[in-house]
């Protein structure tokens, strides 16, 4: 593979697969904080 | 028998007639280390040992890096099978606090974009005619996180450990000086002046201990070749929330942070030999982290810029720049940022949760990297 190739294939995927796995752990963290909220662990 | 006093006598000098230029240089670069380390308190956990390292391995005939030499001893026991750096992970895991981070998830996205400036800068190493993983390892030191660059290099970039250690530790601690003036060119100073609410959504304490084990399974299906690198930070984070294993907590936190910082700093100096470190490729290595870490605040901002665009100017451009993994060093940086623009702006709770999201956007970004470099079949 030559570095262009090489180069290109790594920024998209790289800074994409970064940019959508960082997503995906924000909204399940969205979903965790809906299923364990704050307010009902100190109700008990 | 004057033959024999003579040769006795020879081997007192012979120390200095085998000194190589090379060798001296790196001493005062060892002394600069030092220097800057002790006087200048620039990151002197990581300094000191790296330049003492960098003196003794530059004394010829000494042969510390030798088969039996301590230093190969202590190189072999945690750099070549990366294990201190993991090792540090666990520390660093335990002594970092996501909540600011969990109470608004989608800061997320800047500890992601705080990352593009690795990437970006393995393209601009390609272009200048580095190999495929040469690049790799330079454009590692965007990631602005000494383990995570340490790890990969050693791995797969060994004979760069020494230059990329040293910029990577350097930049991290001149972030207070690199930052500021891109934060002012890449943003108004309407944008600089924006408050941002408190978000008052904290994350109950199930989540912060759940937080780290859905990142380890999730984030190590996505990038299982970075599982090393997520799940000694995650772990880390896991013992100090769980608050059930305190000595483990502290052990890691102390102890063994300490520990394995000497080792590594004192190995990683061992690597920096004048004859395989003065050269033009090193002065192009520093050169090229400076640059990613420049491009890692563009990117943070900048996508800042998108957030405010996109809530209706409700984040302020600034918090972007804590993207970036040099943690809490960027955050407060931010914080002060802000304040010169706006003595009433308080922007530290969000900058702090977009610098931890930085710490985590860096090791994913590192695994991601990783695990594509296997689906290439490069590694």
């Amino acid at each position: 593979m030559d570095n262009f190739t090489f180069g290109v294939t790594l920024m998209v995927t790289g800074m994409g697969g970064t940019l959508l796995a960082l997503a995906l752990l924000a909204l399940l963290m969205n979903v965790l904080k809906m299923l364990f909220p704050l307010k009902k662990e100190k109700d008990k | 028998m004057f033959d024999a006093i003579v040769n006795g006598l020879s081997g007192l000098v012979a120390g200095f007639t085998n000194l190589h230029w090379s060798n001296p240089v790196m001493i005062a670069v060892g002394c600069l280390l030092l220097y800057l380390a002790i006087k200048k308190d620039v990151e002197p956990l990581l300094l000191v040992p790296i330049g003492f390292g960098a003196i003794l391995t530059n004394i010829p005939l000494a042969d510390l890096m030798g088969d039996e030499g301590f230093l190969r001893t202590l190189y072999n026991m945690g750099i070549a099978n990366e294990l201190f750096p993991l090792l540090i992970f666990i520390g660093i895991g335990a002594m970092t606090d996501f909540g600011p981070l969990l109470e608004n998830p989608k800061i997320f996205l800047l500890g992601a974009a705080g990352q593009f400036g690795i990437f970006l800068t393995i393209g601009l190493a390609l272009f200048f005619g580095f190999p495929k993983l040469d690049a790799v390892a330079i454009g590692i030191i965007g990631a602005c996180d000494g383990p995570t660059a340490i790890y990969v290099t050693s791995k797969y970039a060994p004979h760069l450990l020494g230059a990329v250690s040293v910029a990577a530790y350097s930049y991290m601690s001149l972030v207070p000086v690199i930052q500021p003036p891109i934060m002012k060119l890449l943003t108004s100073p309407k944008e600089r002046t924006i408050k941002m609410q408190p978000t008052k959504k904290p994350a109950s304490k199930t989540v912060k201990i759940v937080f780290p084990i859905v990142v380890t399974i999730i984030g190590g299906l996505i990038a299982p070749k970075g599982l090393p690198l997520l799940a000694t930070i995650m772990l880390g984070n896991l013992m100090k929330e769980c608050g059930v294993v305190s000595r483990l907590t502290h052990a890691s936190e102390n102890e063994i942070a300490n520990v394995v910082t000497l080792f590594l700093g004192i190995s990683i100096g061992a690597t920096m030999d004048g004859k395989l470190f003065l050269n033009a490729q090193t002065l192009l290595i520093l050169a090229f982290g400076f640059i990613a870490i420049c491009l890692d605040t563009v990117c943070g901002i900048l996508f800042g810029k998108l957030m405010n665009w996109l809530t209706g100017g409700k984040v302020n451009p600034l918090i972007g720049a804590a993207g970036i993994s040099a943690y809490p060093m960027a955050a407060r940086v931010v914080q002060k940022e802000g304040q010169k623009y706006n003595k009433s702006n308080y922007l530290l709770m969000h900058a702090v949760g977009a610098n931890t999201g930085g710490q985590v956007g860096s090791v994913m970004a590192a695994a991601i990297m990783l695990s594509v470099l296997f689906g290439m079949g490069i590694i």
